[in-house]
């Protein structure tokens, strides 16, 4: 038997997780992270509040098997929340997922499941792990359930951490899991698909930007293209690139956000055919098989989460550094997202965008 | 769960097989409402009356002072809330005296009421050792104080109170006393004269008795108003069906808990003054809480530096040890508890707490194999917090 600590959510996902792996004849360990809220507001946290504990909490009672939750506060604060708010000040629009996934799920869980003498840390991600031909390896691909593919936010995992871990529903259709969880007779979380941010508690990020870091969100010029001023902004870290509306100009064509020129804090504006761009260069590149492909090669390059898939050609630079250059223009491509590697299912890596070329 | 080792048992206890042998006639026989006038009813009430008996004679008062109640916690609101109204209403006292190191039955009830109700508290400071000092309270007693209500031992810290000291500082101001004795019950006296107490909860579930089941002792003469109205069951103070079944499992554990006492202390004490000597001579940075010696037989308390006592009870758990901390949280948000705080810990040994109870059950043998585990599972811990 092997011993499999499973992070539960309460939702569906993880419960069924737990289920199938219990199922398999794992000796498997419930475990859930109590991540940080702002003080009053832990009951809206997304990711763990006392009545979502108490659902995994019943999930694992059923299942029988044991149920810990851990007090990951000052760890997630520390490599999440002031990511996120350094992110903003430095004018980039950072992705905590990414980060709680890797220092926290990946980093602080691993550790606790080790020292609970588990082998394997599983959780109910949508994406699919299997043993790379002739090696020790193990590739990340995408979901079989296209639609849920979270295969995105766990690029940042190494194939140390991705050689303990299990994901047992990315081989499966959401509706499947859904009729799983029925047949296991899991209660489980109804919680609405949202993309906001656990710690945001359903509030703006700007406001929480307001509260913690209002250094970011300084008053300064909005100007279009030739530097002619056209208005003022409420602070860079309340916009993000492609972003229309909320700008408070008039004009006689739509205007987008261009560009965040913090030295100047300054807001760059323009009509949409000014938006996008060829090419990008991403830093911190992590490769999942440890290193790349080739030098030069094509792939499929998702640049946000809910971006879709696009074409290009990339260059190994070094130093952790790629350049991308698409088939066609990008509109969106957003500094402190992640550019995310495909070939066909297969993930290659990715790296942080650092600028748009 | 038959390979785990319990270490628990001030959480509580199993039920004693004599004792569940004792209530299963009154569930599908002799089913009775205590209340009615016919055989059934009287066969009920005959039950009732005869546990209440028994109890009076461990507690060597009058029958008609023992008042059966649901738990620990109700005895403590009827108490609190019952002695409150009716001594204020009496005697124009609105000012209650409590511990700090209260359990939350008497220590949430009272905010509850001076919150709600208007009443006044007094919250007194214990020492070092988590115990209340009789000079403190006649220090504190004024002439509004209607009532002091200390436990007679501390849940987490085993510290045992000198009640009757204490009662007789009250006694000599004309104040009542009350004494949560819940966690006491299954290893103390409890003579009500001699601890000279004018009301006393307790609760069966922690003397190998039934959980949902508890009883108040009120002095004769106490001025007490129901907290729960409705019939007159139970001298007119809780109003409701007597629970036939758990009030004779009641009082079956109280009485084996008086006639085993003895036996069962000289058991536990050798284990508790064992785990006690070791875990301090074999782990860094750890301490004794509580009294060293006036504490409960069963009961081995500790702080340890720069730890998350959740967490050790977590790899407890996985290494197959039921334990408990002060600072326990099933939401994963531990706090140092209060009682942590009073000691006069550091806040880097406030999360740090581990309890360690025994209980009947409890073997030598279980006692060296968790001694055996405790030190390698605090150094993970440590390296995990």
């Amino acid at each position: 038997m092997t011993r499999v600590v499973v992070a539960m959510s309460g939702g569906v996902d993880s419960s069924v997780a737990a289920a199938l792996l219990k199922q398999q004849g794992h000796e498997v360990i419930g475990v859930m992270l109590r991540l940080w809220s702002e003080p009053g507001k832990e009951g809206s946290n997304r990711c763990c509040t006392p009545d979502a504990m108490a659902i995994a909490r019943r999930v694992a009672a059923q299942l029988e098997i044991p149920f810990y939750a851990i007090d990951a506060r000052q760890v997630f604060y520390d490599e999440v929340v002031s990511y996120f708010l350094t992110g903003y000040s430095q004018g980039i629009t950072p992705n905590p997922c990414l980060a709680c996934n890797r220092f926290i799920r990946w980093e602080f869980l691993m550790e606790h499941a080790r020292a609970l003498g588990a082998e394997y840390l599983a959780t109910g991600h949508y994406a699919r792990l299997v043993p790379e031909p002739d090696s020790r390896k193990v590739q990340l691909l995408r979901a079989v359930d296209r639609s849920k593919d979270q295969s995105y936010v766990l690029h940042v995992l190494n194939q140390e951490q991705l050689v303990h871990t299990l994901l047992p529903v990315g081989g499966i259709k959401k509706e499947h899991v859904r009729t799983l969880a029925s047949q296991f007779g899991l209660p489980s979380a109804s919680r609405p698909d949202s993309q906001d941010l656990c710690f945001l508690a359903g509030e703006d990020y700007r406001e929480f930007i307001q509260r913690h870091a209002p250094q970011s969100l300084q008053p300064g010029p909005i100007v279009d293209t030739t530097g002619r001023p056209l208005g003022t902004h409420i602070g860079l870290a309340a916009y993000t690139i492609g972003q229309r509306k909320g700008l408070g100009l008039s004009s006689a064509e739509p205007l987008y956000v261009l560009d965040k020129q913090v030295a100047l804090n300054t807001l760059v504006v323009g009509p949409q055919d000014l938006l996008g761009s060829r090419g990008l260069l991403a830093g911190q590149v992590k490769w999942i098989s440890g290193s790349s492909p080739a030098d030069q090669f094509r792939a499929e390059v998702k640049i946000r989460y809910t971006a879709s898939e696009a074409p290009a050609s990339v260059t190994v630079l070094g130093d952790e550094k790629i350049r991308i250059v698409f088939d066609q223009p990008q509109r969106i491509i957003t500094p402190g997202q992640a550019a995310v590697l495909y070939q066909e299912n297969l993930v290659l890596g990715g790296g942080s965008i650092e600028c748009a070329l | 769960m038959e390979d785990l080792i319990y270490l628990d048992y001030a959480a509580t206890t199993p039920v004693d097989p004599l004792v569940l042998k004792a209530m299963l006639p009154f569930f599908i026989y002799k089913y009775g409402n205590p209340s009615s006038i016919h055989a059934y009813g009287q066969s009920a009430e005959n039950a009732i009356e005869t546990a209440r008996e028994e109890v009076a004679g461990v507690l060597n008062c009058q029958p008609k002072e023992v008042i059966f109640t649901s738990c620990g916690s109700e005895s403590d609101n009827l108490a609190l809330r019952g002695a409150g109204l009716a001594l204020r209403e009496k005697k124009s006292a609105d000012q209650i005296l409590s511990s700090l190191a209260e359990h939350h039955a008497v220590s949430h009830t009272l905010q509850s009421m001076e919150k709600y109700m208007g009443f006044q508290v007094g919250w007194m400071p214990v020492d070092e050792n988590g115990k209340v000092l009789p000079e403190t309270v006649s220090q504190l007693i004024g002439p509004k104080t209607a009532l002091v209500s200390v436990m007679l031992a501390n849940n987490e810290i085993g510290t045992i109170n000198p009640l009757a000291e204490i009662a007789r500082e009250c006694h000599a101001r004309s104040v009542l006393v009350h004494t949560d004795a819940v966690q006491a019950g299954a290893w103390l006296p409890l003579d009500v004269q001699k601890l000279n107490v004018d009301m006393m909860s307790l609760g069966a579930h922690k003397f190998y008795g039934p959980k949902g089941v508890g009883a108040l002792y009120v002095r004769e003469g106490t001025p007490i108003v129901p907290a729960q109205t409705g019939g007159g069951q139970e001298q007119g103070l809780r109003a409701g069906t007597q629970n036939v079944p758990y009030i004779v499992g009641f009082a079956e554990a109280l009485k084996l808990a008086e006639k085993e006492k003895e036996n069962r202390i000289a058991l536990v004490k050798p284990m508790r003054d064992r785990i006690i000597n070791r875990v301090l001579e074999s782990i860094p940075n750890v301490q004794l809480t509580g009294h060293p010696v006036d504490r409960l037989p069963n009961h081995c308390s500790f702080a340890f530096k720069d730890l998350d006592g959740n967490l050790l009870l977590n790899l407890l758990d996985q290494a197959g040890f039921a334990c408990s901390s002060g600072s326990a949280c099933k939401t994963g948000s531990p706090e140092p508890s209060e009682v942590m705080g009073l000691l006069g810990l550091p806040r880097e040994w406030g999360l740090g707490s581990l309890r360690v109870t025994l209980g009947v059950l409890t073997t030598m043998d279980q006692v060296e194999k968790f001694l055996a585990c405790l030190p390698e599972l605090v150094e993970k811990a440590r390296q995990l917090s």
